[in-house]
C-alpha cells in the first residue's frame, strides 16, 4: 500500500479562506443550473437566433484558433530562440492584450483596420471591408485570444531546450525539417493546451467583438453578444445559453487536461 | 582547422588527416568543447577558418568574406555524452532519422537504420522507445544514429563519461571498431578513451595546443602536468645541465635518457612512476637516488596503496609505511627515487 508523506504541512488558516474561494467561484455555476427553465431548454437554446450565435461562436473560435496557431507558433520560435535588443519589451507589448480591456482591444482594431483607420484606405481601395463582418469576429478573437497560445508555447519551447535540435541539424537535418520532426513532437502539449485555450478565450470574447464587429444576427452576433442581448428580453433563453457556454467551458478545461497529461 | 576566439581566449590550430581519429586531451575551461563547437558550426570564432575535405565551413575574421556553412550543411555528426535520442521516436526511427533528412525514403533509411544497430550490437531493441533502453544500449543507437548520416567528421564530446563502469569496455570496443578508418574527432577526460580510440592525441591548456603526438608517445612520455596526471606519471619539466634536468624549483633529477639525450641548456622532462617513490622522514644518503626534502599536502587512498601528495609530486605507499612513518599532511619527508626508475627527454 502507497501511503502518501505530508513532510511538510500547511497553515491551518490556509485551508477558511481556500474554502470560500472554491465556493466563491462554484456557487454561481450552482446558481446558473437552479436558475435554468428546464421545460422549455430545449426550445430556448435551439431557437433561430440561439442557433445562428452557436453556430457563428463554433465557426469564428475555430477560425480564430487556426488563425492563432498559424501566427503564434512563429512568434513564440522567435520570442524563444532568438536573441536580439529589445526583445524583452518586444515580448511584453505582444502580450499587452491579456492585460488590455477588450473593449480597448477592439478600439484599436477599429481605428486600425475600420473605414477610418490606420490601414482603411488602403483596405477601402483593394475593395476590402473588414469592420462589422464576421471577419472583424474573428480578426478581435485573434487579438485577444493569441497571447494565450504565444505565452503557453514559448514557455514549452524554452523548458524543451534546444539540445535535441542541435543533435538533429548535426545529423543533416534543415531548420524546417527541425521544426517539424522534433520541435513540433517535442512542444506538442504546450501547443494542444495553448490552442485549447485560444479557443475558450475566443469563445468567450465579448467586448472586443461588440466593439469592432458590432452585433448583427448570423454575422458577428456570437453566443455571448447573443446573451447579453437576450439577458434583456428573455433571462430565460440568456440563462440557457449561458448553461450551453458553461458546458463547453467545462469540456476544453477537460481536454486542456488532457493534453497536458499526454507524454 | 585554426581559430581564435578572444572571448573565451582560445587560441588553436588542430589539423586531423582523413580516415584519422584524433583525441583532445585537457583540464575543464582548457577549449576542448569550443573547439567541436567550432567545427559542428554551433560557436562563431572571433577569426578563423574551419576546412573539411577542402571544403571551407567558417571562415571569418578582418578583411575576409565571411563563410558560416550552418551546421546542418556541415556533415559533422555529434555525440555527446548523453545519448539525447530523440524521446518520440523509436530505436530504428531515431537512427533513420539522418538518412531521412538526406532525403533517403522511409523504407530504404529504416533498413540502412537497422543494419546500424545490428552494427552496433543492438538490432533487437530497434522498436524500443528511448525511454525503454538503458543507458549503454542508448548510447549504442546514438553512436548508429551519428553512423547512418554519413558524417565526414564524426565530433565526440567525451561519449563514455556518462556511462556505467559496468558496460563501459564492451561500449569502447564497439567504438573502436566504428572509429577504425573513420576521420573523427574525441573529446575526453579518459585515457583510456585516447589510446583505445584515437591514433593522435593533441592536448590542450588554457586555450593553447601544449602537446601533442601519438597517443602512445605522449601517454608514455608525456611533456605536460596535464598529460602525466593522466597518464599517472610524476613530471618534472626544466633544462638539461650537468646530466641531469634541473628545475625552475631547484629540483634536480637524473634518470635514463630515452632517445636522443637533450643538448645542454634544453628544456628536458624527466617522468617517473609514483609506486617508484620511496618515502623517508630522514635525508637519504647514497648517490643511486635522487631525494627531494618536500613538505606533505595530501594524503589520499587509492586502490590498495595510499598517494602522498607533495605540491605537484605524489609517491604511492604502503599502508603500513604510513602507519609507521606516521605520514601527515604538513610533514617534512624526502621523495626517494631511483635514477633507473626515472625517463629524461627533451621537451620538444
Amino acid at each position: 500500500m502507497v501511503t502518501t508523506q505530508r513532510p511538510v504541512g500547511l497553515p491551518r488558516w490556509a485551508y477558511g479562506p481556500a474554502l470560500v474561494g472554491t465556493a466563491f467561484v462554484l456557487l454561481p455555476l450552482v446558481a446558473i443550473v437552479a436558475r435554468v427553465d428546464w421545460t422549455h431548454f430545449g426550445s430556448l437554446v435551439t431557437s433561430e437566433g440561439s442557433r445562428a450565435a452557436f453556430w457563428l461562436s463554433l465557426k469564428t473560435s475555430t477560425a480564430s484558433t487556426l488563425l492563432c496557431i498559424g501566427l503564434g507558433v512563429p512568434m513564440a520560435l522567435v520570442l524563444a530562440r532568438r536573441d536580439f535588443p529589445g526583445l524583452g519589451v518586444l515580448r511584453s507589448l505582444v502580450l499587452l492584450p491579456l492585460v488590455l480591456p477588450p473593449v480597448v482591444g477592439g478600439l484599436a482594431l477599429l481605428y486600425t483596420f475600420g473605414r477610418r483607420g490606420l490601414l482603411g484606405s488602403e483596405l477601402d481601395a483593394l475593395g476590402i471591408q473588414v469592420a462589422f463582418s464576421t471577419i472583424a469576429v474573428v480578426m478581435a478573437q485573434t487579438f485577444v485570444a493569441m497571447p494565450f497560445l504565444v505565452v503557453s508555447l514559448e514557455g514549452s519551447l524554452r523548458t524543451a531546450g534546444q539540445r535535441y535540435e542541435i543533435v538533429a541539424a548535426s545529423l543533416g537535418a534543415g531548420p524546417t525539417t527541425v521544426f517539424r520532426r522534433i520541435t513540433v513532437p517535442l512542444v506538442l502539449p504546450g501547443l494542444l493546451s495553448g490552442a485549447v485555450l485560444s479557443f475558450a478565450r475566443s469563445l468567450g470574447e465579448f467586448g472586443a467583438t461588440i466593439t469592432f464587429a458590432g452585433s448583427l444576427q448570423g454575422r458577428t452576433r456570437t453566443l455571448p453578444l447573443e446573451i447579453y442581448l437576450q439577458r434583456e428580453t428573455d433571462p430565460d433563453a440568456a440563462v440557457a445559453l449561458a448553461l450551453v457556454l458553461v458546458v463547453v467551458a467545462v469540456l476544453v478545461i477537460g481536454l486542456a487536461r488532457q493534453s497536458r497529461g499526454a507524454l | 582547422m585554426e581559430f581564435v576566439l578572444a572571448e573565451r581566449d582560445v587560441d588553436l590550430a588542430v589539423e586531423v588527416a582523413a580516415g584519422e581519429t584524433l583525441a583532445l586531451l585537457g583540464p575543464n575551461g582548457s577549449g576542448k568543447s569550443t573547439a567541436l563547437g567550432v567545427v559542428a558550426g554551433l560557436v562563431v570564432p572571433d577569426s578563423g577558418r574551419v576546412e573539411l575535405g577542402g571544403r571551407v565551413l567558417t571562415d571569418v575574421g578582418p578583411g575576409r568574406a565571411p563563410v558560416r556553412v550552418p551546421p546542418h550543411a556541415r556533415r559533422t555528426a555529434l555525440l555527446g555524452q548523453e545519448p539525447l535520442l530523440f524521446p518520440h521516436l523509436d530505436a530504428v526511427e531515431n537512427v533513420a532519422f539522418g538518412p531521412r533528412s538526406a532525403g533517403v525514403p522511409r523504407a530504404t533509411a529504416r533498413a540502412t537504420a537497422q543494419d546500424w544497430l545490428e552494427e552496433v550490437g543492438v538490432g533487437e531493441l530497434s522498436r524500443r522507445r528511448p525511454a525503454q533502453l538503458s543507458g549503454g544500449q542508448a548510447q549504442r543507437v546514438a553512436v548508429a544514429r551519428a553512423l547512418a548520416a554519413e558524417p565526414a567528421l564524426l565530433l565526440l564530446d567525451e561519449p563514455t563519461a556518462a556511462l556505467d563502469v559496468a558496460v563501459l569496455p564492451a561500449l569502447r570496443q564497439t567504438l573502436r571498431r566504428v572509429l577504425a578508418g573513420r576521420t573523427a574527432v574525441v573529446v575526453t577526460h579518459d585515457p583510456l578513451d585516447a589510446l583505445l580510440l584515437a591514433d593522435r592525441v593533441v592536448v590542450l591548456s588554457g586555450g593553447r595546443v601544449v602537446e601533442h603526438g601519438t597517443s602512445a608517445d605522449v601517454l608514455s612520455r608525456p611533456r605536460s602536468p596535464f598529460a602525466a596526471r593522466l597518464a599517472g606519471l610524476n613530471l618534472v619539466a626544466g633544462t638539461w645541465r650537468d646530466g641531469c634536468v634541473e628545475s625552475p624549483e631547484g629540483l634536480r633529477v637524473h634518470g635514463l635518457v630515452v632517445g636522443e639525450p637533450p643538448a645542454p641548456g634544453e628544456g628536458a622532462i624527466a617522468t617517473f612512476r609514483p609506486s617508484a617513490v620511496a618515502v623517508f622522514r630522514e635525508p637519504v644518503e647514497g648517490s643511486p637516488r635522487n631525494a627531494f626534502e618536500v613538505t606533505i599536502s595530501e594524503i589520499e587512498p587509492l586502490r590498495d596503496l595510499i598517494r602522498v601528495h607533495a605540491g605537484s609530486l605524489h609517491a604511492d605507499v604502503t599502508v603500513q609505511a604510513v602507519a609507521q612513518l606516521s605520514l601527515e599532511a604538513g610533514l617534512r619527508v624526502t621523495f626517494s627515487v631511483k635514477a633507473t626508475e626515472v625517463a629524461v627527454y627533451p621537451r620538444s
